[in-house]
C-alpha cells in the first residue's frame, strides 16, 4: 500500500480565498436557499412513516390460518437473544386439544421484555416454526416496568394471524390419514 | 465382550497413518484412543455389539500374503500389497489386529456415511423443534456431518405413535426411532428384565413390551439416556427444557453406597434432571431411576428454610448463639449422618473430641438389587469410618444411647440429618431432651429439637463420599443454596468455635482437606483439588473385616472385598 | 417640566417593551430560520386557547410558533431557582443583572425614527437621550456587558464557566479596537469642518441623508460588522459558549430565570447592536439611499421611520440569524489572530485611507 501513498502539495490559497469572504457569502447562498426548500420534517403523532416490508419492530407471535398458535416452544429465540428478552416456559398440549394434540409441545407461557429487547430480529431469523414476526410496531410506551412485559395473549393479539401456505401441521394429518392400512 | 483388548500395542494403519494400538480392542474405542471418530448408533461400550445400523462402515484390509506359502507379497516398489476388502465391513465388530489398514476419511467411507444417514433419516420427523434429544442428538450431529444436508424424499414420512407409554417414566415416539436396538440390549443384558422388543417388520417395525409387561423396572431410564435419538424420553424432563440451556455439574449420587457418578444439570438454580456419568470402577454407564428423583427434595415442602429457636424463626447468629449455649452441657452426644460429606464429618469429629463424647450413627438398610443400588443406603458411612468417628459399621438402633438417657448421663443432643424417631428410642425419653439439630428437611426431630439450624442439600454444596469399595468421589455445587442458607461446614465450624471458645476461620473445602490429609493415614497426599472426575481408590485395610452389610453390586462384592490385600498400597 | 420627564419615561418604558419583545421573538426567529435552514419545521405547536382557534389566522400563527416566545418566557419565570452549593453566591446572582443593565441603557442614545415638526417644519430626532458623546457612549457602556459575563463565569466556581469568561473578556478586548477605529472615518464624515462637532447617532443619520454610510466605506461597515459579532458573542465569535468544548460555557451553572436574564441580554445585544450597525451605516431611518424621506410630517411620520428602522433591524437580526447557521465556529487562536493581526491593520488603514481622502477632498472642494 505504501506505494499508493502520494502527497499531494496543497495549492496556495488566492487573495479572495485568504479573505473566506466569497466562501461566507457561498454559504450564506446555501444557507438561504435551504430556506425556500420544503422540509423533511414529519409531524409524527398526526401522521405517521410508510413502515418498509422487512421492518423490525415489535416481536410477536402469529397463529397460522386456522387460527392455532405456530410456536412449539422450541426455545430456540430463547437461546438466541442477546439481551435475554425472552422467557419462555414449555407445556405440553393435553388429549383435550384434539385438533392440535399431534403438535404435542407448545409455550405455557411466553414472554418477551420490550425493555429488554433491542428488536435484533435473531428470534425471527432462527424460528423453525415462522411463528415469531417483527410486525411493524414501533411505538412502545407505558407507565410501568409491567406494561412492558409482554405475555402470550398480548404477543398474539399483537401478531394476528400470518397469511402462509405451510400448513405444516395439517399435511402431518393427512400424512397419518393416507397410510398404509395397519401401519398406525 | 472384550472391549479393552490386551496390553500389548500393534500397529494400526488409519488413512495411512500409523498408529499403536492395543491387539484384540474394540476398533471404535481403538480409534477414539487416538482421536478419531468412527460414527455409530447402536455400538455403546458397555453393551453386546448388535451391528444394525450400519452407520461405522469402513473400508479395511490385510497385508497380503501368498496363501500357499505364507510369504508377503510384495508390489514393484518393494512394500507388502494390502488386500483391500472389496465391501466395507463395519469398525463395532471388528478388532484390533497387527498390521490392519482402515479408511476413516475415503471417499468411499463417506459415501457409506451418507448413504446410511439418508435411509436413517427418510422416515425420521422433523421433530427437533419439540424434541427433548436435540442438542445431544447423535442424528443431528452425524447427519451434520456425514449428511447431505438435504432431502431427496418426496412422498409422505411415516406417521406412527408419538406418545406411547412404555412404562411408568418411559415414553416412545415411534417416529423418531431408529431401530438401534440399545434399549432392547440394556434390558436384557444389564437390567436382566428382557421386557423391550422389536415387533413387524420393514418400514412397521416398532419398539415394545412384552405383552402384558412394561418398562417398569428400576433403571428404565438408562435406556433415554442411550437412546442415540429422541425415541425413548424421560416423562418426567419431556418437554421440560431444552438441553443447551442446562448447566451441568459433576455430583455423587447419594441414594445409597454405591456413589454412582452423575450429571446434575441446572438452569438458573433449578434442577431439571440427573443422568449418570461413566465411571467404569463405579457405575459404567448407568444409574437407578429412584436416585434421578433425588433432585426433587431441593424444592420440597419439608424443607427447612430458616433458623429455628425453639420452632420460631431466628436468626442464624441467634439460632447459632442459643445452639452454642446448648451444646456447651457436659451431658451431650452426638448423632451422626452418613448424608454428612467427608468434610463436614471431619468437623464434627473435632467437636466430638473437644467435647471428649462418643458420636452415635444409624444405619439406613434396605434391599440390595445387585446393581447400583446398595444395602447401604447412606452415601459416606466409610467416610465416618476414615473420620474415626465411628469405629465399627453403624446398627440399625442406638440401643446404647437410649440406655445412656435412661440412666440419665445424657440430656442434650446434636442431631445431625437424622430422625431420631428411627433409632428405636422411646419418644417419651426424647421429649425431655435438648436437641440441636442441622439438618436440610425438617423431620419428627426437628419438630421436637430446641434449635434448628437448615443446611444444604448434596446438590448446593461441594464436598467428597467415599463409596462401599473405599473409592473417594468428590460432587460440585450444581445449583446455589436457598437465600440466606449456609454450607453445613460453616455451621459447623461456628458450634465448634462457640464450645470450643476458639476462633476458627470458616473454612473452605480445600482448608479442611490441608487438614484432613495430614491427620488421616489413608487420606495424606491427597487434596481435594487433585480428587480426579473418577475418584480415588483408598487403602481400606484398616476396615477389611467390619461387617459391612453390602453383598453384591455391579462393580463390588463383600468376598473380593475382604479377600483382597493391599487393594492400594498405602499412600 | 414633570410632563416633559413623564413622557420620557413613558418613552423609555415603550422602547424597552419593544426591545423585550423583539429579544423574545428574536429566540423564536432564531429558532424558526434555524429549522429552516436545516430542512426542518420548528415550534409549531404552543397555542393559546382562544386565539388558535380563529379561523386560518389561529392555524397560521400556532404553525409560525408565535406563542413560544410567551411559553418560553414563563418557563423561564417558573422554573425552580436553583443556587448550587460552589458558587459565590453575590456575585453569582449579580452577573446576571449586570449583564443586562448595560444592554438595556445602551439604546438611550440610540436615535430610532424622526419626526418633521409640522409647525416648524423641523427636523426631530426621536431618541430618549440626544447626548452629546454618543457612539462613545455606547461603546463605554456595551463594553460593561463583558463584567456580567466575567463575574458569572468567576462566581459560578466552574473551570468551563471560567474559562469561557476569559475567553469572552479577552475577545471583547480585541475587537473593541477595531470596531471603534472602524466608526472614525463615519464620525469624520458626520462632523464636516466648520460644523459643531458631537459624537452623537443623530448627527450621523443626518449625514447620511443622501447616501449610506454602507456605500461610502464598504470596509468600514465590514470590519464594524464584524467586530460586532465578536462583540454580542455571535457565532462565529461564541467563544464564551462554545458548547463543544466547554459545556454551556460561562452560564452552564446557571438556571430558570437568572439564565433567561443572560439569554434576554444576549438578544438585546444583537438588537441594540443591529440598530447601532443601521444607525452607522444604514441609514438609521432614512428611507433608502438618494430617496428623500417620504414620510409625512406629524406623529404619523413619526412612527413610520421608527417602523421602517425597525424593519431594517430586523433584517440585521436574520442576518445574524443567517450566519450563524451557516458558519462554524473559529478556534480561539484564529479569533485572536483575526482580531489582532487582520482586523486592527485593515481598521488602520482604512482609517488612514479616509482620512488622506477627506483631506483631499477638503482641498479639491476649497
Amino acid at each position: 500500500m505504501a506505494g499508493k501513498t502520494r502527497a499531494i502539495e496543497r495549492t496556495p490559497l488566492s487573495l479572495s480565498e485568504k479573505t473566506y469572504l466569497p466562501q461566507i457569502v457561498n454559504g450564506l447562498k446555501t444557507t438561504f436557499s435551504n430556506i425556500l426548500k420544503p422540509n423533511v420534517t414529519l409531524q409524527y403523532p398526526e401522521e405517521r412513516p410508510v413502515i418498509s416490508e422487512s421492518y423490525r419492530g415489535v416481536p410477536t407471535l402469529v397463529r397460522d390460518p386456522n387460527g392455532r398458535e405456530k410456536c412449539v416452544s422450541c426455545q430456540l429465540c430463547e437461546f438466541v437473544c442477546p439481551p435475554k428478552a425472552i422467557r419462555i416456559t414449555p407445556g405440553e398440549i393435553s388429549d383435550s386439544e384434539e385438533d392440535r394434540v399431534h403438535v404435542e409441545k407448545g409455550p405455557k407461557e411466553f414472554e418477551i421484555n420490550m425493555l429488554r429487547c433491542i428488536y435484533c430480529g435473531f428470534c425471527q431469523e432462527v424460528c423453525p416454526e415462522e411463528a415469531i414476526w417483527l410486525q411493524e410496531d414501533y411505538s412502545v410506551s407505558g407507565y410501568s416496568r409491567e406494561e412492558f412485559l409482554n405475555n402470550k395473549d398480548r404477543l398474539y393479539e399483537l401478531g394476528g394471524t400470518m397469511p402462509d401456505n405451510h400448513y405444516k401441521w395439517d399435511k402431518k394429518k393427512e400424512a397419518e390419514l393416507n397410510g398404509h392400512e395397519g401401519h398406525h | 465382550m472384550s472391549q479393552n483388548g490386551t496390553q500389548e500395542l500393534v500397529p494400526v494403519n488409519i488413512d495411512g497413518q500409523e498408529f499403536n494400538l492395543p491387539k484384540g480392542m474394540n476398533l471404535v474405542e481403538a480409534v477414539n484412543t487416538v482421536g478419531k471418530e468412527i460414527p455409530h448408533y447402536c455400538y455403546h461400550p458397555k453393551l453386546s455389539v448388535a451391528g444394525n445400523c450400519r452407520m461405522c462402515l469402513i473400508d479395511m484390509g490385510m497385508p497380503m500374503r501368498d496363501r500357499a506359502t505364507g510369504d508377503a507379497i510384495l508390489d514393484e516398489n518393494g512394500v507388502q500389497k494390502i488386500g483391500w476388502m472389496p465391501k466395507p465391513a463395519i469398525a463395532c465388530n471388528s478388532n484390533v489386529s497387527p498390521g490392519l489398514h482402515i479408511k476413516l476419511e475415503s471417499e468411499t467411507v463417506k459415501d457409506y456415511r451418507n448413504g446410511i444417514m439418508e435411509f436413517l433419516l427418510v422416515n425420521h420427523p422433523l421433530d427437533c423443534p419439540i424434541c427433548d434429544q436435540a442438542g445431544e442428538c447423535r442424528l443431528q450431529e452425524f447427519s451434520a456431518d456425514y449428511g447431505r444436508g438435504y432431502s431427496r424424499f418426496i412422498e409422505d414420512k411415516n406417521v406412527k405413535p408419538k406418545r406411547t407409554k412404555l412404562g411408568e417414566r418411559v415414553t416412545l415416539d415411534d417416529e423418531r426411532c431408529i431401530l438401534c436396538s440399545r434399549c432392547v440390549r440394556f434390558s436384557s443384558e444389564i437390567a436382566g428384565e428382557d421386557v423391550l422388543g422389536f415387533v413387524d417388520r420393514g418400514s412397521y417395525s416398532t419398539l415394545t413390551c412384552y405383552p402384558g409387561k412394561s418398562l417398569d423396572h428400576n433403571y428404565s431410564l438408562n435406556t433415554v439416556d442411550i437412546c442415540p435419538v429422541g425415541a425413548l424420553t424421560s416423562t418426567d424432563f419431556r418437554f421440560k427444557m431444552r438441553v443447551w440451556f442446562l448447566k451441568e455439574a459433576n455430583s455423587i449420587c447419594s441414594e445409597s453406597s454405591v456413589g454412582s457418578n452423575t450429571v446434575v444439570s441446572s438452569r438458573e438454580g433449578k434442577i431439571y434432571r440427573i443422568t449418570p456419568r461413566r465411571n467404569d470402577a463405579v457405575n459404567d454407564t448407568w444409574m437407578t431411576d429412584s436416585a434421578r428423583e433425588l433432585y426433587k427434595q431441593v424444592e420440597e415442602d419439608t424443607r427447612l428454610l430458616s433458623p429455628q429457636i425453639l420452632q420460631k424463626e431466628a436468626s442464624l447468629d441467634d439460632a447459632l448463639s442459643q445452639a452454642i449455649e446448648i451444646l456447651k452441657n457436659d451431658k451431650l452426644r452426638m448423632v451422626g449422618s452418613s448424608l454428612s460429606s467427608v468434610e463436614e464429618q471431619f468437623i464434627l469429629r473435632k467437636i466430638a473430641k473437644i467435647k471428649e463424647i462418643e458420636c452415635y450413627f444409624l444405619a439406613h438398610l434396605g434391599a440390595e438389587d445387585g446393581l447400583l443400588l446398595s444395602a447401604d443406603r447412606r452415601p459416606n458411612t466409610r467416610g465416618a469410618l476414615l473420620n474415626d468417628l465411628i469405629s465399627d459399621v453403624p446398627t440399625s438402633r442406638l440401643d446404647r444411647l437410649e440406655e445412656e438417657i435412661k440412666l440419665g448421663l445424657v440430656d442434650t443432643l446434636l442431631v445431625i440429618h437424622e430422625d431420631l424417631s428411627l433409632t428405636g428410642i422411646d419418644a417419651e425419653l426424647l421429649k425431655d431432651l435438648k436437641i440441636v439439630y442441622l439438618g436440610t428437611h425438617t423431620n419428627s426431630t426437628s419438630a421436637l429439637a430446641s434449635v434448628n439450624l437448615p443446611t444444604l442439600t448434596v446438590f448446593e454444596k461441594k464436598g467428597s463420599f467415599v463409596n462401599q469399595s473405599f473409592r473417594l468421589q468428590k460432587f460440585n455445587q450444581a445449583v446455589p443454596g436457598p437465600a440466606g442458607l449456609f454450607p453445613d461446614t460453616l455451621i459447623l465450624t461456628k458450634l465448634l468455635s462457640g464450645i470450643s471458645g476458639e476462633e476458627f476461620i470458616s473454612p473452605t473445602v480445600d482448608l479442611i482437606w490441608e487438614e484432613l490429609a495430614a491427620s488421616t493415614p489413608e487420606l495424606n497426599d491427597i487434596t481435594f483439588h487433585s480428587i480426579g472426575t473418577d475418584g480415588i481408590a483408598l487403602n481400606a485395610d484398616r476396615f477389611r473385616n467390619l461387617q459391612f452389610p453390602e453383598v453384591k453390586s455391579l462393580k463390588f462384592s463383600i468376598e473380593d472385598f475382604r479377600a483382597t490385600e493391599d487393594l492400594v498400597p498405602a499412600l | 417640566m414633570i410632563l416633559e420627564v413623564l413622557l420620557h419615561v413613558l418613552a423609555a418604558v415603550l422602547m424597552i417593551t419593544v426591545v423585550m419583545t423583539m429579544a423574545g421573538y428574536s429566540v423564536l426567529a432564531e429558532r424558526k430560520v434555524s429549522s429552516w435552514i436545516q430542512g426542518r419545521v420548528g415550534p409549531n405547536r404552543t397555542a393559546l386557547p382562544i386565539l388558535s382557534s380563529i379561523p386560518i389566522v389561529g392555524p397560521l400563527i400556532v404553525g409560525l410558533g408565535l406563542f413560544q416566545p410567551l411559553a418560553d418566557g414563563l418557563k423561564f419565570l417558573f422554573k425552580e431557582e436553583v443556587m448550587p452549593g460552589h458558587v459565590n453566591k453575590f456575585y453569582y446572582v449579580l452577573a446576571p443583572i449586570i449583564t443586562l443593565i448595560p444592554a438595556m441603557t445602551t439604546m438611550v442614545v440610540l436615535p430610532f425614527g424622526q419626526m418633521i415638526d409640522p409647525e416648524s417644519g423641523q427636523r426631530i430626532p426621536l431618541i430618549l437621550a440626544n447626548i452629546d458623546i454618543g457612539i462613545l457612549f455606547i461603546f463605554a457602556v456595551g463594553s460593561l456587558g463583558v463584567y456580567g459575563v466575567v463575574i458569572g463565569g468567576w462566581a459560578s466556581n466552574n473551570k468551563y464557566s471560567f474559562l469561557g469568561s476569559v475567553r469572552s473578556s479577552a475577545q471583547m478586548i480585541s475587537y473593541e479596537l477595531a470596531m471603534g477605529i472602524s466608526v472614525i472615518p463615519v464620525l469624520l464624515l458626520a462632523n464636516p469642518p466648520g460644523m459643531e462637532g458631537g459624537l452623537s447617532l443623530v448627527n450621523v443619520i443626518t449625514s447620511q441623508d443622501s447616501l449610506w454610510n454602507f456605500v461610502l466605506m464598504p470596509i468600514s461597515a465590514l470590519l464594524f460588522l464584524i467586530c460586532l459579532f465578536a462583540e454580542t458573542n455571535r457565532t462565529p465569535f461564541d467563544m464564551a459558549e462554545s458548547e463543544t468544548d466547554l459545556v454551556g460555557g460561562f452560564h452552564t451553572e446557571y438556571g430558570s430565570f437568572k439564565f433567561g436574564l443572560f439569554f434576554v441580554s444576549e438578544y438585546t445585544h444583537i438588537i441594540v447592536g443591529s440598530g447601532v450597525f443601521v444607525a452607522l451605516f444604514f441609514g438609521g431611518s432614512n428611507f433608502l439611499p438618494w430617496l428623500p424621506n417620504p414620510w409625512p410630517s406629524g406623529i404619523i411620520g413619526g412612527v413610520f421611520s421608527v417602523l421602517w428602522f425597525i424593519a431594517k433591524v430586523v433584517c440585521m437580526i436574520f442576518l445574524f440569524i443567517w450566519v450563524r447557521w451557516t458558519l462554524p465556529r473559529f478556534r480561539y487562536d484564529q479569533v485572536m489572530n483575526l482580531g489582532w493581526k487582520i482586523l486592527l491593520p485593515i481598521s488602520i488603514a482604512n482609517l488612514v485611507f479616509y482620512i488622506i481622502a477627506f483631506a483631499v477632498y477638503e482641498k479639491l472642494i476649497n
